[in-house]
């Protein structure tokens, strides 16, 4: 029974992990090419069209991607959590069936006409289908988000004497107070991602002297969209979103924070150390006074509840993980943050194209916003441990009753199989698409 | 409430079965008939700026599913989990076969993928036939043996097989020869399918060889038609209760065999259309005959002890259906909107589309 839940968890967690890696780019960076397309049409600058092309091909690619691995996911809800679809599917699958009624028809039907209908088109029209391309996929994101609130807060329901969630307030689902922090909050992580990677090409087509002309543009462009979301992403949106859990999961917030014993009068916030389970403590601690009080309820003096307020049966069941995944994602916010400040100085000063040294770190941040985010998401989901369903629903109770451990352990190495060779794939393509670069402007 | 959304999701799967049916047919023929470049090329080209969205009509299917029937969403998705994963891991296969197949000019990369497309549709097209004829023959609801209930009445877990292949066996499988058959079946009519969506959407040279073709596998189709009803009663002793009590149900079957008929004549047919026409209503009157002889069961127990799985006890709750049917209808005038606007940039022959070029 242990072996069977733990297989479960592992391949749900393995392949969203993987699949977030696509959708994650495609969301932000169809904004982007949204904005090269706009720019081309108020100008007529050639260059621009160039770029939004470009960047197409490796939307497309990702795109390509975030489908094939997307569709294991909704199907996993019934295979293995099956216990969890029958007794919530009333709820979760209204918002699911929605995306995929209101979101994957409108990406899909319009991805065929924007990679291929230029020409048939027009660039007007053109420009349409890339603007309901970003609406589907920005639609799809708020739908999975107004799920994952659900999970997080449920809203809206009551519970029947057979052990069923049902639904009795549809309206309540979207104005759940979780969702619109975290839909901002993951939006605008997703274009901090598009933004590194825009800006980290550009500075290897500047560092190799190639498409010298797209490497100033996407430099630019990646640094001015980095900078806005970078800064966004952390007020207002992270900002309440780590309210939110304060106020509806104390619990987890404790332990993401690190926080084993309440302190009287203010918390302080701890910066670097490894949870110690055994002794419920922090080791190697270094941590400044009174600073997550403040930053909690603005009250320096303010009291933070420990972990040690709560019954153990409700902790999250993975606390160090927890932990680091918070502040991992923390740590690699703020420092994009300065960077992105850094970079914009230069920019400003008109020295920013010339500076290597920070052209190369530009280029070699491109695996971090990929391990924010994907930290960001590690923390909310194992925040929400030991519950599906936050406080209503253990995860223990939600697998699959007849699917043995042998059978989940045999799929997931197959997942874990094939994504290796997709992984592979998308690098190769993705490589060769960014080696061979933009056309260069003929007119 | 709930026969509304049981004949949303059965029309949604049977678009599904007509639209990527079509794609999976392609890849079929691409397998076996695609020996030229340009041949290959047409093939893709017919199905590039579409397999996409028709694929969607699945992933749809099973959101409305979930949502609609979440107990039938539950119990079928955890009992057939082994074909289900694998079916997930042949559409991962058949998409990046025809992705990535363009993104490199070199002949091995090439023939890799156009290998991973072919067979992977092939494979689909199979376990979606094996699918359906499970659902027909029913499943042992909540595993009993010697009249004990080894789980909650409605669930299960099937085996790839077993080693007699029989339906009828205490022990079931996925795969046994009643759902081979069917399995068989969907392989022939959607080859059939495919090649007559090739015909209607393109100019390639092999037109005139897939008429011949469509023309002769309409015999074999015949021929398992013909083994597969004499068969039926073996699954289902009674096969006809509901056409008996409700005779306007014979439209269905008059569907197929209308499609059917029309399939023969593929060969003079002016227009290009009429055949995929033909076998879009063969596919769709097949899909609603077999629907309409289990109905109202979803899934058919096959055991004593425990109940069919039907449209009204797998049902999710009345205020959510309800409130569904408002945001559905927006959804699906939108569909409609899309599906017309994406077919009228895409109308005519696509053998110029350059699909997959980069």
């Amino acid at each position: 029974m242990e072996d069977m839940l733990f297989y479960d968890r592992i391949q749900f967690a393995f392949t969203i992990t993987f699949h977030y890696l696509f959708p994650q780019l495609t969301m932000g960076l169809s904004l982007m090419i949204v904005y090269f397309k706009w720019k081309f049409l108020r100008s007529k600058d050639e260059k621009y069209n160039d770029a939004a092309k470009f960047w197409m091909k490796i939307f497309a690619l990702n795109f390509a991607m975030g489908v094939v691995t997307g569709i294991p996911m909704e199907f996993q809800f019934g295979t293995n959590w099956a216990k969890f679809s029958e007794l919530t599917g009333g709820i979760i699958g209204q918002t699911l069936a929605m995306e995929g009624m209101f979101s994957f028809f409108l990406e899909s039907s319009f991805l065929g006409l924007f990679l291929f209908g230029e020409k048939l088109l027009g660039h007007k029209l053109h420009f349409v289908t890339g603007f309901l391309v970003f609406l589907g996929s920005w639609a799809s994101g708020f739908l999975i988000i107004a799920t994952h609130s659900w999970m997080q807060n449920p809203v809206g329901y009551e519970i029947l004497a057979n052990g069923k969630f049902v639904l009795n307030n549809f309206g309540a689902l979207f104005s759940n107070p979780w969702l619109w922090p975290s839909f901002l909050h993951n939006q605008m992580a997703s274009v901090v991602t598009s933004s590194f990677v825009v800006a980290a090409i550009g500075a290897f087509y500047l560092l190799n002297n190639k498409h010298s002309q797209f490497g100033q543009l996407f430099v630019k462009t990646g640094v001015v969209f980095g900078l806005i979301s970078s800064v966004l992403v952390a007020f207002p949106t992270g900002d309440l979103t780590a309210k939110n859990v304060v106020k509806h999961q104390p619990i987890t917030f404790a332990a993401m924070e690190g926080i084993f014993e309440t302190e009287e009068g203010g918390s302080e916030i701890v910066l670097i150390g490894q949870p110690n389970i055994q002794d419920k403590k922090l080791d190697n601690k270094i941590a400044v006074p009174n600073v997550l009080s403040f930053l909690t309820y603005q009250n320096w003096d303010q009291t933070v509840k420990g972990l040690n307020e709560f019954e153990e049966e409700n902790y999250p069941t993975n606390i160090p993980g927890l932990y680091y995944g918070y502040h991992i994602m923390v740590g690699l916010g703020t420092i994009f943050i300065g960077l992105m400040a850094v970079a914009s100085f230069f920019l400003f000063r008109k020295k920013l194209y010339k500076t290597h040294w920070i052209l190369w770190i530009l280029m070699f941040m491109i695996p971090f916003p990929y391990i924010a985010n994907t930290m960001g998401w590690y923390t909310a989901e194992l925040g929400r441990q030991p519950w599906l369903v936050y406080n209503l629903l253990r995860t223990t109770e939600g697998a699959s009753p007849t699917v043995s451990s042998g059978n989940t352990l045999f799929t997931l190495l197959g997942f874990v199989g094939l994504y290796l060779l997709l992984g592979m794939l998308f690098l190769i393509l993705v490589g060769k698409i960014i080696n061979k670069g933009p056309h260069p402007v003929k007119h | 409430m709930e026969l509304f959304w049981y004949l949303v999701l059965m029309f949604m799967l049977a678009m599904y079965v007509i639209l990527d049916g079509y794609d999976f047919g392609a890849g079929i023929i691409h397998l076996f008939f695609g020996k030229t470049e340009k041949d290959k090329k047409a093939i893709t080209s017919a199905i590039g700026p579409f397999w996409d969205a028709n694929e969607v009509w699945l992933i749809a299917s099973g959101g409305v599913l979930f949502f609609a029937f979440p107990t039938l969403y539950a119990s079928s998705f955890s009992g057939f989990y082994l074909p289900l994963i694998m079916i997930l891991w042949l559409l991962i296969f058949r998409a990046i076969g025809l992705e990535l197949r363009g993104q490199v000019h070199n002949r091995m990369w090439e023939r890799i993928w156009d290998k991973a497309f072919g067979i992977a549709s092939l494979l689909l097209a199979l376990f979606f036939g094996i699918a359906l004829g499970n659902v027909v023959r029913g499943v042992n609801l909540g595993m009993v043996e010697n009249g004990v209930s080894a789980h909650e009445p409605h669930y299960f877990f099937l085996p790839l097989w077993n080693p007699t292949f029989d339906p009828m066996a205490e022990h079931q499988g996925i795969i046994d020869w009643f759902t081979i058959l069917l399995g068989i079946i969907a392989v022939v009519i959607l080859t059939m399918h495919g090649a007559n969506w090739i015909i209607f959407k393109t100019n390639a040279a092999i037109n005139s060889k897939l008429k011949k073709t469509v023309f002769r596998l309409n015999f074999v189709l015949l021929a398992l038609i013909i083994v597969s009803l004499s068969v039926w009663h073996i699954i289902d002793p009674n096969p006809f209760r509901n056409f008996l009590e409700h005779p306007w149900l014979w439209i269905f079957p008059l569907m197929t065999a209308i499609g059917f008929g029309g399939l023969f004549r593929v060969q003079t047919f002016k227009k290009d259309i009429t055949g995929f026409l033909c076998s879009s209503l063969f596919l769709f009157g097949g899909f609603a005959s077999t629907a309409a002889s289990i109905f109202p069961n979803l899934l058919p127990s096959t055991n004593d002890v425990n109940p069919s799985l039907t449209v009204y006890n797998v049902a999710a709750h009345e205020y959510g259906l309800g409130v569904g049917v408002i945001w559905f209808i927006v959804a699906a005038i939108l569909v409609g909107v899309y599906f017309f606007i994406q077919h009228k940039v895409f109308k005519g022959k696509m053998d110029d589309v350059g699909y997959g070029e980069h």
